[in-house]
């Protein structure tokens, strides 16, 4: 039971992480939390279904596929939801604009692909056990998407240019540096790994149209408790939110592991709203 | 000259003509609503029942999501748990039967304990945070209805209450719910046409001005909580009788979507916008059938279309009022002699101390070591170059900083530090280098939130327009006009403010600042944006508000003005001050001279 525990809540985890991750890099970009996080999420997980399984597809193109429809949404999402709302004084209307667009894809994807939870193909033909792939997949995207975030923001040029807008945004435009793509590029890459974590995650979650709601707020947690713009934290905050539910979950019943979740996640953020390793906020007069 | 006892008159007037217009909506949804039987069709009637009851949610919800601009999307909970309260205590499966009234009443007690507990987190929390607890809440009520089988039944249900003759009928019961959809309509009216309506809308788009006019965030938010808490509870009961039987299913995220987005739709601010809106929201997808599985993305690209294209919603389309062009080429024409409606003479004198305040944010000092006297009936001008500290001091009296050193007393009172709402008890009012007004608000308005503090009713007296409730506001909109009448804005004063020039809202704030009757008064850079000639009848009026017995302190980067009106001048340099005495000391001190005005 120990073992299941273990390795279904880490990977549970590296799922929420995944999509904390996912937040992070759209908040460093723009200041805004999208919605669409967890609807990526959602559509990797389908995606891959409607590539690999229904379409037949090769599974690694599948994949790229997959990825590349998660970029896709990014995209979209900054033009559509985030590039007009950040233009208008009442910048926190991004709530609204990212819910309504997450709800759209929800709702197209609940019509057009099933309301019911579709299987979610094998990737790798290794067989089951502890050792499953469907365990061990997600841990390792995790880990090597926070190891290429890591290269790519201390070690290149436009990492360090990502760095630069998200800590001080006019001071970057006044450097020069095209603000406008990087933000177009960073949600882009946000959407990458979002629909990463739906499809390693796939086997678990299944393709279902209300996964959405879900990773929003799971994936959320992390990065909450964890303080904004934290991959790290949020990494960790995933993982531990992981182990917990599915303690949770096998000890007491799941209900009472969602209730249990919920309840610290409001405690933490009543107790310290900048999250346990976040710095508090700055002047407003 | 215009005549000038008709200030009172014209508020009245206003006030008259406002209520009317104002109590427009539940007209509407009375007469409306009781004439919908003459068409004999039952389903339209199902449908009605079902918009009057989301209505009776949305209403409450609107105080929350509209007038406060709290992202609360999960309400649903409320409703679910409205719903399961009423149903099982009204089928007696876990105790002998109850009445389905007073299982009603138990629900929305139950609904309004929980509105708190739902909305607590918004006391702490920034938008997206609370747009995620509401979510979880929500995921979660639905979870436990369906595991707690003993009570809920889990997935297969509980029956919903009956209520008896004469609300038995499908007719009948929709008239029950209607006759609660009015009067829900008519107190949100109320509350939206009061102090508490105003104070709200301040915290949502004023709320570092809302403070220092003594609003308590946290206290008017738990009782808005309340009250919408209650109202969702009783449309969960009400709810749950017309489905008759109620599975967790019923209880989908979409609905709380429809109750968030018909008040988007119909306008933050209005009570009319989203009570059409939730007409429309609930009629629209039974009336073109090939919709209703598409009905919940419609109502998110609706919200998108909205959020992009109209912010204002249905209210702001509606709002014709508002379209008028302003006269061009306005002046501003203070009339001081006529303060003396407003304020009496404040004869005690007073001071407001400043004992070696230090503040430091990081590595700089802003200020370091400041000592102050600001007597009543002067005005007091504090200059020096930028990042002296000028606007940090500002902010330590009215409460924004805690100074790590030294305090700030009035007379012998010690001022609590961090806490700007409980400034304006002490009768301190202020303004800021960049006004902060409610653009959607008008101007009256925008003046009477400077006197929230000064009305005694309580909120369920507003909610049921009690008369004490009615003399505040009688009270209140005099005072404004007055003083508005006194900073010469009164032709404006039910124009938007977002549609006034720069200078005029730096009026306003005087104005609402003087609602306050203040005993100290804090302006910061009221000359900045000004003509010369505002600069002048600006001068006239603060020399008028401190010879009334007001101690100004004037933040200001025109030397003319200060040395002109100024009693006192205390100069700035490095957060520490540099020289203090009378205008002439201070423009013969040569240090003052090489460091700030030159020679």
């Amino acid at each position: 039971m120990i073992e299941s525990i273990v390795s279904y809540g880490l990977a549970l985890g590296a799922v929420y992480a995944l999509i904390g991750i996912t937040y992070n890099v759209m908040f460093a970009a723009s200041r805004v939390f999208s919605f669409s996080a967890g609807a990526v999420g959602m559509l990797g997980g389908v995606f891959g279904a409607l590539f690999i399984d229904r379409l037949g597809m090769p599974v690694v193109l599948g994949f790229l596929a997959v990825l590349a429809v998660g970029a896709l949404i990014g995209i979209v999402t900054e033009i559509v939801t985030v590039r007009p709302v950040l233009k208008s004084l009442e910048q926190h209307l991004y709530v609204l604009s990212t819910l309504a667009f997450a709800l759209m894809i929800q709702q197209l994807v609940a019509i057009e692909w099933s309301t019911e939870p579709q299987p979610f193909p094998r990737v790798l033909p290794f067989g089951p056990g502890i050792f499953d792939q469907q365990f061990w997949l997600p841990m390792l995207a995790c880990g090597s998407t926070i190891l290429g975030l890591e290269l790519l923001y201390r070690h290149t040029l436009v990492g360090r240019a990502f760095l630069a807008i998200s800590e001080d945004n006019y001071a970057a435009r006044a450097l020069g540096l095209p603000e406008r793509e990087l933000r177009l590029a960073s949600f882009a890459l946000a959407g990458a790994i979002g629909a990463l974590a739906g499809f390693t995650g796939g086997e678990m979650m299944l393709a279902y149209f209300g996964n959405g709601p879900l990773l929003n707020f799971y994936g959320f947690v992390p990065v909450a408790l964890g303080g904004m713009g934290s991959n790290r934290g949020a990494v960790a905050g995933g993982l531990a939110l992981g182990l917990f539910q599915q303690s949770a979950n096998f000890l007491v019943g799941g209900v009472f592991a969602s209730v249990a979740v919920f309840v610290v996640f409001i405690l933490v953020l009543l107790i310290r709203p900048e999250g346990l390793a976040g710095a508090a906020a700055a002047r407003r007069v | 000259m215009r005549d000038t006892a008709s200030a009172p008159a014209l508020a009245a007037k206003a006030g008259g003509f406002a209520r009317l217009e104002a109590l427009l909506p539940v007209v509407v949804l009375a007469v409306g609503g009781s004439c919908l039987p003459l068409l004999g069709d039952s389903y339209l009637g199902v449908i009605a029942t079902r918009a009057c009851i989301y209505w009776v949610l949305v209403s409450g919800l609107n105080l929350v999501v509209g007038f406060a601009g709290q992202i609360a999307i999960g309400w649903v909970a409320l409703l679910t748990l409205g719903a399961y309260v009423t149903s099982v205590l009204s089928a007696g499966t876990v105790m002998p039967e109850l009445s389905p009234y007073l299982a009603l009443a138990i629900a929305t007690i139950a609904g309004a304990i929980s509105g708190v507990i739902v909305g607590l987190p918004a006391l702490r929390l920034r938008t997206f945070y609370f747009a995620m607890t509401t979510l979880g809440f929500a995921t979660i009520v639905t979870q436990i209805a369906l595991a707690w089988k003993s009570v809920t039944g889990g997935g297969v249900g509980v029956p919903g209450p009956v209520l008896p003759w004469p609300f038995a009928s499908p007719w009948g019961f929709y008239y029950f719910c209607l006759a609660i959809a009015v009067i829900c309509t008519w107190m949100t009216t109320n509350v939206a046409a009061s102090r508490f309506g105003r104070a709200l809308v301040a915290i949502r788009d004023a709320e570092v001005a809302a403070e220092s006019v003594g609003i308590s965030k946290p206290a008017l938010l738990i009782t808005v909580f309340v009250f919408s808490g209650a109202v969702a509870g009783l449309a969960g009961g009400l709810f749950a009788s017309l489905q008759s039987y109620i599975t967790p299913d019923a209880f989908t995220f979409d609905l709380s979507v429809l109750f968030f987005i018909a008040i988007l739709i119909g306008g933050r601010g209005s009570v009319l916008g989203p009570l059409l809106g939730t007409i429309i929201l609930t009629a629209l997808p039974e009336f073109a059938a090939p919709l209703v599985a598409w009905s919940t993305f419609l109502y998110a690209a609706l919200l998108l279309v909205i959020v992009l294209a109209v912010p204002g919603g249905i209210a702001e389309m509606l709002d014709y009022k508002n379209r008028r062009p302003l006269a061009q080429h306005r002046e501003i024409r203070p009339r001081s002699e006529l303060l003396s409606k407003l304020m009496t003479d404040n004869a005690n004198p007073t001071v407001l101390a400043l004992n070696n305040v230090a503040l430091s944010f990081g590595g700089l000092r802003a200020i370091d070591g400041v000592d102050l006297l600001i007597h009543s009936g002067e005005v007091h001008g504090l200059i020096g170059p930028n990042g002296s500290g000028k606007t940090t001091i500002l902010n330590v009296i009215s409460g924004y900083y805690a100074p790590q050193a030294g305090q700030v007393r009035l007379n012998e009172t010690a001022l609590q530090p961090r806490a700007p709402h409980t400034r304006a008890r002490h009768r301190i009012a202020r303004t800021f280098q960049t006004p902060r007004l409610i653009g959607a608000a008008s101007v009256l308005e925008n003046v009477m939130i400077g006197g929230t503090i000064d009305g005694h009713g309580a909120f369920v007296e507003s909610l049921l327009s009690l008369p004490r409730h009615c003399r505040d506001e009688a009270l209140l909109r005099e005072d404004a006009v007055a003083a508005l009448t006194a900073v010469g804005l009164e032709q404006l004063a039910a124009v938007r403010s977002d549609r006034l020039q720069h200078s005029e809202l730096r009026f306003v704030e005087i104005a609402r600042a003087l609602m306050l009757r203040p005993s100290f008064l804090l302006l910061d850079e009221p000359a900045a944006g000004l003509s010369v000639d505002e600069i002048k009848r600006l001068g006239a009026l603060i020399v008028a508000i401190s010879r009334r017995g007001t101690g100004v302190l004037l933040v200001e980067h025109h030397a003319d003005l200060i040395f002109d009106i100024c009693d006192r001048v205390t100069v700035l340099n490095l957060g520490k001050v540099l020289a203090s005495g009378s205008p002439g000391e201070i423009r013969a001190h040569r240090e003052v001279v090489n460091a700030y005005l030159g020679a």
